[in-house]
């Protein structure tokens, strides 16, 4: 980490949000894996371990009434956009009271409150979403941001090409956020693409592009903070490439063949969690008290998320078929 | 009583969403300045300005998503994507967002998005401009698959997809755009898109159509009609979901089905509605459900060879004829 | 694949004649439906499904002789797949045993005006559609008298006959193990039936002839209810222990024109009223002569019946049917002295016959029985 940040609020209270935000996802990732081998949890799940960074960074930079568009990596996502551990856990467990009611699950969590369309599983997908969504806003004349998160596996995705083309072309208010972990799936970045460095794809449309470290979670707010100015300043889109490394696998079942362990342990060493707890403490912004309260008051959250889980009831069956259309009572 | 173009008929529908509710704009390849790749949206441009009658790149998923997501944002986009072979590109957008948001976000978004394409053979543009994939829509559930086949509801049928607040898929057959008929000199237009239509009353067999299809089983009902077989048409006008009541109550009058469907033979929505009938009416069939579809080849540039391939009013009416076992 | 199978009618049943198809490959089957008809010493039986499902096809040939137990049909369940691959609607095609093909739409209004497809000329396709049979129908209607079924009995059915000598064969085998395996007691009793008799002549007197009511009737519902109160008589002797019936189905032995006796059930006569028993009485006996009755009357009896008619012979002893436990046997009515109240008055006498199986019951038992009928009887209004 840096020594200085601009853009970015230097206060106790901040570093403790950031703190708390990011082991909340941390601990609760950790307890999904936990879940999922006890079959609580099935489906896919991709854990968001190691890249915690990204969303709780991008996060600072965007207001209430800005759009997210995800993808299925999207729990960090979720909870530093503020939705409930509870709903999260819930949506999971498959069960009625979670976020979709148990019918996304792991990779689709939404939340119209939070204005998070939801976690999209088909790569590149949730881009021409998002520059619709932007596209909307500007139609209407709304000052709003739409964040879309996406990996660099979607950089080889035709869809990704479009969307970038179109956001530029429209001059619309997209913050594109690449997390770049360096594997799609297990395909390794050099492996898939001609051109490594993803912002060059931006830059060819046009777009500003910027690259970050996303291990280091201010580095990535001050990027995020300055892209957001940008885009309300009607620039038009951003392009941000967060350069970040998952530590666990890409899913629950996978051996990992692709890649060294001296690798992931390399990564570790940078890993956002331990970066920033020594950068706080040796900057007397917290101390390790503190981070055991932190840790304490997750360790609540997650333990209260997995209890609602469990008591949340089920959909009944016979809604099986509810909200594949809008009933026509619904319709104004 | 006046005489227009089914394409005059979308043109008018379109111009009327567009006045009626600021929300609407239409995108796509080449509606703006070209005016539509068959016209429809020929003038359009100059009274409506550049944001809403919007030129698109060739990058139909791209798009075709921003019209998705222009729908979740509020607005009630129409995105015209030029034919139905080029809704395979966008196939993702539809399939996988479209169709499934509302459904896995447990009900908070809906996606109120029209999206209009042509389909269809029949003007010797082979193999890769000739599809009739409407079944391909009509198979997935959380979308509404509406086809026009009448002057009139080419004029009424836009606004009430726009109107629904899910996703709506229409396919225009482009052998249709030139047909001409009357239709009243003022509205109101909407059409019931819940509603299969009958065409034409009968009571020794039903013809089941829709889109392009339906003025050849007009051609054969009339034919029959004149030999003194009575057929009743029935335009399906929405092919999802089906209105199977009007289906099986036409089909327990007449007690024989002909099923006419440009799309493949195998995997067809005349294979769905074949086996509805089966489900529904089986005790009421005095014949087995006949089937006119397209011949299992791509469709070949040749005319004769297209013509043969494609359903045709003598195979409409030898069909009818099968079913009466004369 | 459900085997549709010869049922056990009968302990002295060993194998049927298949006579007749009610039920077409095809054909939906509910449990309680009738699918064919079997010919056995006992005359022509319908027998019907205990399983649901459609019928896949016969196996079984008309007039082939059958075992107990060997398979006549077979029955897809419901979810289960045809075993055959549909080669589709062929008209020309036409099935192994001669059946007509007939459209689903041409099933229908047949079954709807009780039509039999057999009798139907089919199209020039060599099938029956709707045509065909709004044909037939019009036929039906200018010639009301027309039989309906006589057609059919010529094509799809072998016609219905009693061998009366391998019934009595039959009859014969069965009586001569009850002897041997059953150790019968015997309790008898006069009964005065003058309060029944009377009320009998009262009630008649206000209906026409085809109405009246036989004493048989009001007898079988007086041993009905007297047997509610004696299960021991009611119920099957298999396994080498008792099982009381849950219900009281009477078998009524009914005496065969040109000899051979067949006893079906009245389901359920504790249950029904006199007039019911009647109008049940007037049907089954009237089935037993044309040898149309169903699998489930044949099987069914808890007990046995055996009412002599009049003027015949004052008292019956007789041999309780296998695996039952009990037979009643009623004399003829007949005038006798009888002693009331120190007077000898003339009365209606019934003499009454209990066989019992004394591996269940003694004969206490049936002295209660006759007690508690002695008792009904005179109450004949209550019955």
């Amino acid at each position: 980490m840096r020594e200085a940040y601009d853009r970015v609020d230097l206060t106790t209270e901040h570093m403790r949000d950031l703190a708390h935000q990011m082991i909340l996802i941390r601990r609760f990732e950790e307890k999904c894996a936990e879940l999922y081998s006890a079959e609580k949890i099935r489906g896919f799940l991709h854990l968001y371990i190691g890249e915690e960074a990204n969303a709780v960074g991008v996060m600072q930079a965007l207001k209430p009434d800005d759009n997210i568009v995800a993808t299925y990596r999207e729990h960090g996502h979720a909870l530093a956009r503020g939705l409930p551990a509870t709903e999260v856990m819930a949506e999971m467990y498959g069960k009625a009271s979670g976020s979709s009611r148990g019918r996304g699950g792991s990779m689709h969590i939404c939340s119209a409150a939070h204005r998070f369309y939801g976690g999209f599983a088909i790569v590149g997908g949730g881009l021409p979403l998002a520059v619709g969504l932007a596209l909307a806003d500007k139609m209407r004349g709304n000052d709003r941001v739409t964040c879309c998160f996406f990996g660099e596996g979607a950089a080889a995705e035709g869809e990704f090409h479009e969307s970038l083309n179109l956001a530029a072309l429209w001059k619309l208010p997209v913050l594109f956020v690449c997390e770049n972990n360096g594997y799609a799936m297990g395909t390794a970045l050099e492996r898939s693409e001609s051109e490594t460095d993803i912002c060059r794809h931006a830059q060819s449309y046009q777009i500003p592009a910027a690259a970050v470290d996303g291990m280091d979670v201010l580095a990535v707010e001050e990027a995020a903070r300055d892209a957001t100015e940008k885009i309300r300043a009607s620039e038009g889109p951003f392009f941000l490439e967060n350069r970040t490394y998952r530590f666990r696998a890409h899913s629950m079942f996978d051996a990992e063949l692709y890649r060294a362990k001296e690798e992931v342990a390399e990564w570790e060493k940078r890993g956002p969690l331990v970066q920033f707890k020594r950068w706080t403490i040796e900057n007397d912004f917290l101390s390790d008290d503190d981070y055991a309260m932190i840790e304490q008051d997750v360790a609540v959250i997650v333990n209260d998320a997995v209890a609602f889980a469990e008591d949340a009831p089920w959909e009944a069956e016979e809604d099986l078929l509810k909200d594949v259309t809008t009933p026509a009572a619904a319709v104004l | 009583m006046r005489r227009i173009t089914y394409r005059d008929a979308i043109r008018e529908a379109l111009r009327e969403a567009m006045q009626k509710d600021e929300r609407v704009f239409l995108m796509g390849e080449d509606v703006g300045r070209y005016g539509g790749a068959y016209a429809c949206s020929k003038g359009l441009l100059d009274e409506f300005g550049e944001e809403r009658i919007r030129d698109t790149p060739l990058s139909e998923s791209g798009f075709t998503g921003a019209g998705i997501g222009a729908a979740l944002g509020g607005m009630r986009p129409i995105v015209e994507v030029m034919t139905v072979n080029f809704s395979l590109l966008c196939l993702d957008q539809i399939v996988n967002n479209a169709a499934t948001l509302r459904h896995m976000s447990g009900g908070q978004f809906s996606v109120p998005v029209v999206i209009r394409m042509a389909t269809g053979a029949g003007r010797q543009l082979a193999a890769q401009h000739s599809h009739s994939l409407e079944n391909w829509y009509a198979h997935v559930p959380g979308l509404r698959v509406v086809a026009p086949a009448t002057i009139a509801d080419a004029r009424g049928m836009l606004w009430s997809a726009l109107e629904d607040p899910d996703p709506v898929i229409m396919f225009e057959h482009a052998t249709l755009y030139n047909e001409e008929g009357d239709i009243a000199a003022e509205g109101p237009w909407a059409v019931d898109i819940d509603r299969a239509a009958v065409r034409r009353e009968g009571k020794d067999a039903t013809i089941i159509t829709y889109g392009g299809s339906l003025p050849k089983a007009l051609a054969a009902a009339q034919t029959l009609g004149e030999e003194g077989v009575s057929c009743e048409v029935i335009d399906l006008r929405t092919l999802r979901p089906l209105d199977t009541e009007r289906i099986l109550s036409s089909v327990a009058n007449t007690h024989r089905a002909v099923i006419v469907d440009e799309g493949w033979r195998t995997g067809s929505l005349a294979g769905e509605i074949s086996a509805q009938i089966m489900e529904g009416a089986f005790f009421e069939l005095d014949a087995p459900v006949a089937r006119v579809c397209t011949a299992e080849t791509p469709i070949p540039y040749a005319r004769h060879l297209e013509a043969a391939a494609l359903p045709s009013v003598d195979a409409i009416i030898a069909a009818v004829r099968r079913t009466l076992r004369r | 694949m459900i085997a549709f199978r010869m049922p056990s009618l009968g302990a002295d049943m060993e194998n049927g004649k298949l006579i007749e198809w009610l039920k077409e490959p095809g054909d939906d089957i509910k449990r309680g439906d009738i699918l064919a008809v079997v010919e056995t010493v006992k005359g022509a039986i319908e027998i019907e499904s205990f399983d649901e499902g459609v019928l896949e096809k016969h196996v079984a040939t008309l007039g082939q002789s059958i075992p107990v137990g060997e398979t006549l049909a077979l029955i897809r369940g419901i979810g289960e797949n045809s075993e055959e691959v549909d080669a589709g609607f062929r008209a020309e095609s036409v099935s192994g045993d001669g059946a007509p093909k007939a459209t689903p739409a041409a099933r229908k209004r047949a079954h709807e005006a009780s039509l039999d497809l057999a009798g139907i000329t089919p199209g020039t396709d060599g099938v029956i559609g709707l045509e065909q049979v709004n044909a037939a129908i019009s036929t039906m209607s200018e010639k009301p008298d027309a039989d309906k079924t006589g057609a059919t009995t010529k094509t799809k059915t072998v016609k219905p006959g009693l061998d009366l000598t391998v019934m009595r064969k039959s009859i014969g085998a069965a009586m001569a193990r009850s002897k041997r395996d059953i150790p019968h007691y015997y309790v008898s009793s006069p009964i005065d039936c003058m309060a029944l008799t009377d009320w009998l002549e009262r009630e008649n007197e206000k209906r026409s002839v085809a109405e009246r009511i036989l004493y048989a009737a009001p007898l079988i519902k007086a041993a009905a209810l007297a047997l509610l109160k004696t299960p021991n008589l009611n119920g099957f002797y298999t396994d080498e222990d008792f099982h009381s019936a849950s219900g009281i189905h009477i078998g009524v032995a009914t005496s065969l024109r040109g000899g051979g006796l067949i006893a079906p059930a009245l389901h359920d006569a504790d249950k029904l009223s006199v007039d019911n028993i009647m109008t049940h009485l007037r049907d089954l006996v009237g089935r037993v002569r044309t040898g149309r009755l169903r699998a489930s009357e044949m099987s069914d009896p808890t007990v046995t019946i055996s009412i002599l008619g009049e003027d015949t012979a004052d008292a019956v002893a007789p041999v309780i049917y296998p695996p039952q436990v009990a037979i009643i046997g009623c004399g003829s009515i007949s005038k006798r002295p009888w002693v009331i109240d120190g007077d000898i008055k003339i009365r209606d006498i019934i003499t009454v016959t209990v066989a019992g199986d004394h591996r269940v019951s003694d004969g206490r038992a049936a002295a209660q029985f006759l007690r508690h009928l002695s008792n009904a009887v005179q109450q004949p209004e209550e019955l």
